[in-house]
């Protein structure tokens, strides 16, 4: 998140910008560890999968770099208004991107162990799952970076597409499981693949609500789009 | 900004109502078309730049503007009703309802008895010794610096610390029982420890008053009041909740000025 | 950030380091020059107090050395015969003390004949000294008709004399002591009939034509009333016009005109008020002349403007934070100024009235006009007696030809001079005392 005039204390403003730097690098981290873990699975490629868990310890290391900056900028500059929804924001973020790649991780664990059963059609549909939270994904890190309070609405509205394909899925996975129960673990493994990517969508629509608050200083409600039938009916 | 944002307050809670204040120093117009509505047994701070005409206004509240030449106020300022800006109202008699402390301790060189005492004895508060030994006394511990000097009230004013004298300078204001407390920068001059305690006893004050406090510390205003009014070049650019405006300012202006881009 | 920040200093020090020698001379070089001129300016203002300080000595070490006898006197033993038949024991003043005095000295030196010697003879003591005889007999009726050694003041020339200022060495016509006076004042010497003592006739009586009768206290008595007059009038004047102008008067284009009047009238050559007390006070409200009524309402005139600005000064020496106090509080403006502002001044005003007296005290020019420059013998009773005062009583005896005069001119001035390190002395111990911290 660049700040758009600068403050006084030049250095501040540095702070702040070092601050976004670390949010943008930490969330093409998670990026790109969602992108592996996926391609693991699809490509059936262990390499790429421990490449992403890999991967997760340099965003956790990230996550860490940020809280600790967060926690100096708050103790010497005091910051109001607007730099301090930025850093608070920046905070959340940043642990909503190391879940992020959290769930990736364990999904890419999951993919090397499917990857040793024989290969299954439903390990495709996976995918589209994915791509929606990577768009999601990206386009939050993109209104993050360009302070785009509209984008980022539009982004939680996203949420609403990725629960409906993980009802989907796990319909699918279920039919499966009734057909041939010697698919049973493979398809809980998917289906804990398919639970992490939903997860992601929330995570990536707490980013948007941070970034709409520090951009704006509302709290978006809480009608948010719910179209999660497992979590309504609990 | 709507009107409806700056009367943001039921009529019954506002002690002081402010309305078109104008403010001209000889052809110089400080302040322009103040509205403001101060709450009762509440702190409202008064931030901005120097120069804004924060302190212009504290002062045209108890009419200590009076004393500068070429000084014009217009509109209308009621405190609990009463027009302050009349010019039948008698300042001496409204300062004794809107009491000020300033922003350099200024105790008289005299005992700290007599410091309290002072305001009681030229307004008639008290017709007994006792009572106005009662008087100084109670005053002193609404100040919280009864326990310090108890054992030295005859001793000068001016021999206590920076902090304590400021304390000693609100208790001078408390003892002529005003309505509301002005305080002009009243922490400019101490260190922190005699700040915090000064903002403690202002917590604990604004139980039986109400209190406006002009400041330049941002963080004070967001420590102790509970609304926040920002100035700048005479107008009055915002004014909210205290946590609003230091969380969510809704004008660009105070956004810069709270977050150090511009001042 | 430092790490980067160390190595541009170490780069720019690698870049500087070709002219760094002359670089350091000229820095040296500059800082020599520098102490030199330091050196230079903190000795001229030594020298410039050395020169005034000796200036002061040699000024009061002249006045002192001249000065100093004039506070003894030296006087005569004369065994004097109150003859009964002479004196009216009822009422002992109206004797002819003086013949006794004559017939005294005639017993003591019984070989004087002729009228001119006679007149010499006489003339050794002081004519005042059948008041002293006189006294004698006043204060101890018993002594009439008796025969007593009673101690008269020498006259102003044998005096000098006996104080060293005539030269016995000189030719007689150029003495004005001639030879057989000498011979007298050998023989009485001889007779231990000479001593000295302290001279209270200074302190104690007016002027007199006669050097060894002339004394400074009915100056001192006329300063005390003149001042008191001043006093009076100057310093309620002087500081409500002060408090009027500091505290209430608007700023507007009268007020600076009447303050730039008064800073003008601080300026006013002082002769020009005495001529001013002449014209209005004498000739046009018929004062009396040589009072210190009039003389002390000229010198308040004159000390009004020093008062005025002294004044003001203190007062706006007052820190505006007392005024905003009190006012804070709910004090009036005239609460303001009484219970605050006044008290706290005070030391200031009263600083500034001493000194405005003190100026007055030494002013002469102003009362030649109004004629307190007149011989007045009487100490004065009031202020609308006739008298002096004790710059004019200096300026009197100056002018006077005898020569025990040019002492008691030094002694005068040294006693107006203790007065004035008396005032100012008051007025730096007030504000020592009543200095206060805000």
């Amino acid at each position: 998140m660049q700040t758009t005039n600068d403050h006084i204390v030049r250095s501040f403003t540095d702070d702040l910008n070092d601050l976004s730097a670390k949010i943008g690098k930490m969330g093409g981290q998670a990026e790109a560890i969602l992108v592996d873990s996926t391609q693991a699975l699809i490509k059936r490629d262990a390499d790429l999968g421990l490449q992403a868990i890999e991967a997760d310890r340099r965003v956790d290391a990230l996550d860490a770099e940020v809280e600790a900056a967060v926690v100096r900028i708050l103790a010497l500059r005091q910051p109001m208004a607007i730099d301090l929804r930025v850093i608070i924001s920046a905070l959340k973020i940043a642990q909503a991107l190391e879940r992020i790649a959290d769930h990736s991780k364990n999904n890419a664990k999951r993919a090397l162990v499917i990857n040793r059963a024989p290969p299954m059609e439903l390990v495709k549909s996976i995918v589209r799952l994915s791509e929606v939270a990577q768009n999601m994904l990206h386009g939050i890190l993109g209104a993050y970076a360009n302070n785009d309070a509209d984008t980022a609405i539009h982004i939680r509205d996203r949420d609403e597409d990725l629960d409906l394909l993980y009802e989907g899925y796990f319909r699918e996975c279920l039919t499966y499981m009734m057909e041939d129960s010697r698919s049973i673990t493979s398809c809980t493994h998917l289906l804990f693949i398919a639970k992490n990517i939903e997860r992601i969508g929330d995570h990536c629509t707490n980013i948007a609500e941070n970034v709409y608050y520090a951009v704006t200083g509302d709290r978006l409600g809480s009608a948010r789009p719910k179209a999660d039938p497992l979590s309504a009916e609990q | 900004m709507a009107d409806g944002e700056r009367f943001n307050m039921e009529a019954a809670e506002a002690k002081v109502l402010v309305r078109d204040v104008n403010v001209f120093y000889g052809e110089k117009q400080a302040l322009f078309d103040i509205d403001l509505d101060i709450g009762r047994n509440q702190v409202t701070s008064l931030i901005g730049p120097s120069g804004c005409g924060k302190s212009t206004f504290l002062r045209c509240m108890n009419r200590m503007n009076d004393v500068i030449d070429g000084c014009r106020v217009e509109g209308s300022i009621k405190v609990d009703g009463d027009e302050v800006l009349d010019a039948g109202i008698d300042p001496v008699q409204l300062r004794r309802r809107v009491g000020m402390v300033f922003q350099k301790p200024n105790p008289f060189p005299k005992s700290i008895y007599d410091n309290v005492a002072y305001g009681p004895r030229i307004h008639g508060l008290v017709s007994s010794q006792d009572d106005l030994d009662e008087l100084v006394q109670t005053s002193l511990e609404r100040a919280a610096l009864w326990e310090e000097v108890k054992d030295r009230l005859h001793q000068p004013g001016t021999g206590l610390s920076g902090g304590q004298q400021q304390r000693l300078c609100i208790a001078r204001a408390v003892a002529v029982r005003p309505d509301v407390i002005l305080m002009d920068e009243p922490c400019s001059a101490l260190d922190p420890i005699a700040t915090a305690r000064v903002e403690e006893l202002i917590e604990e004050l604004k139980k039986a008053y109400s209190i406006v406090i002009v400041t330049h510390s941002m963080q004070q205003a967001a420590r102790v009041s509970q609304r926040t009014a920002f100035f700048h070049l005479g107008v009055l650019v915002e004014v909210g909740v205290t946590e609003q405006i230091f969380t969510a300012p809704r004008d660009e202006r105070t956004q810069g000025y709270i977050t150090g881009r511009f001042g | 950030m430092t790490d980067r920040g160390l190595q541009q200093h170490s780069g720019a020090e690698a870049v500087m380091h070709g002219s760094a020698d002359k670089r350091a001379n000229e820095e040296a070089a500059r800082v020599r020059r520098r102490y030199r001129s330091e050196a230079r300016f903190k000795a001229y203002g030594i020298a410039a107090i050395v020169v005034a300080i000796s200036m002061l000595i040699l000024l009061v070490g002249s006045i002192i050395s001249t000065g100093w006898s004039a506070f003894y006197q030296y006087e005569i033993a004369l065994d004097v015969t109150f003859e009964g038949s002479e004196i009216d024991a009822n009422n002992p003043r109206t004797a002819n003390y003086n013949g006794f005095i004559k017939s005294a000295l005639r017993s003591q030196f019984p070989d004087v004949s002729g009228r001119k010697e006679k007149r010499k003879l006489y003339g050794l003591v002081s004519n005042g000294a059948d008041l002293q005889a006189m006294q004698v007999v006043v204060d101890e009726p018993v002594k009439i008709g008796k025969t007593v050694r009673i101690w008269v003041l020498a006259s102003d020339d044998i005096d000098s004399l006996l104080k060293g200022y005539i030269d016995r060495d000189l030719p007689e016509e150029d003495r004005r002591v001639k030879d057989t006076e000498l011979e007298w004042i050998d023989q009485l010497k001889s007779d231990g009939r000479i001593r000295w003592s302290m001279n209270t006739v200074f302190w104690k009586s007016g002027d007199s034509r006669e050097p060894e009768l002339a004394g400074f206290w009915g100056a001192i008595v006329g300063s005390f009333f003149t001042l008191l007059v001043t006093l009076a009038l100057s310093f309620p004047v002087g500081v409500l016009a002060a408090i009027y102008l500091e505290e209430f008067a608007p700023k507007n284009r009268w007020t600076d005109f009447v303050e730039v009047n008064i800073n003008n009238l601080a300026a006013v050559p002082s002769i020009v008020f005495g001529l001013l007390g002449l014209a209005v006070f004498l000739n046009f409200f018929g004062l009396p002349r040589s009072a210190p009524l009039v003389g002390g309402i000229v010198l308040s005139l004159m000390t009004l403007p020093t008062i005025i600005i002294a004044s003001r000064a203190a007062l706006k020496a007052v820190p505006p934070s007392i005024r905003e106090a009190a006012l804070g509080v709910g004090a009036s403006k005239h609460q303001v100024v009484t219970h605050h502002v006044l008290p706290l001044a005070m030391p200031g005003i009263l600083t500034g009235t001493i000194i405005g007296m003190a100026q007055a005290l030494g002013e002469t020019a102003p009362l030649l006009m109004i004629g307190m420059v007149a011989f007045i013998v009487n100490v004065p009773g009031g202020i609308t007696d006739p008298s002096t005062v004790m710059p004019v009583q200096i300026y009197l005896w100056a002018d006077s030809p005898e020569r025990a005069f040019v002492a008691r001119t030094s002694a005068g001035i040294m006693a107006l001079l203790g007065f004035l390190v008396l005032m100012n002395a008051l007025a730096v111990i007030l504000r020592k005392r009543f200095e206060r911290r805000w």
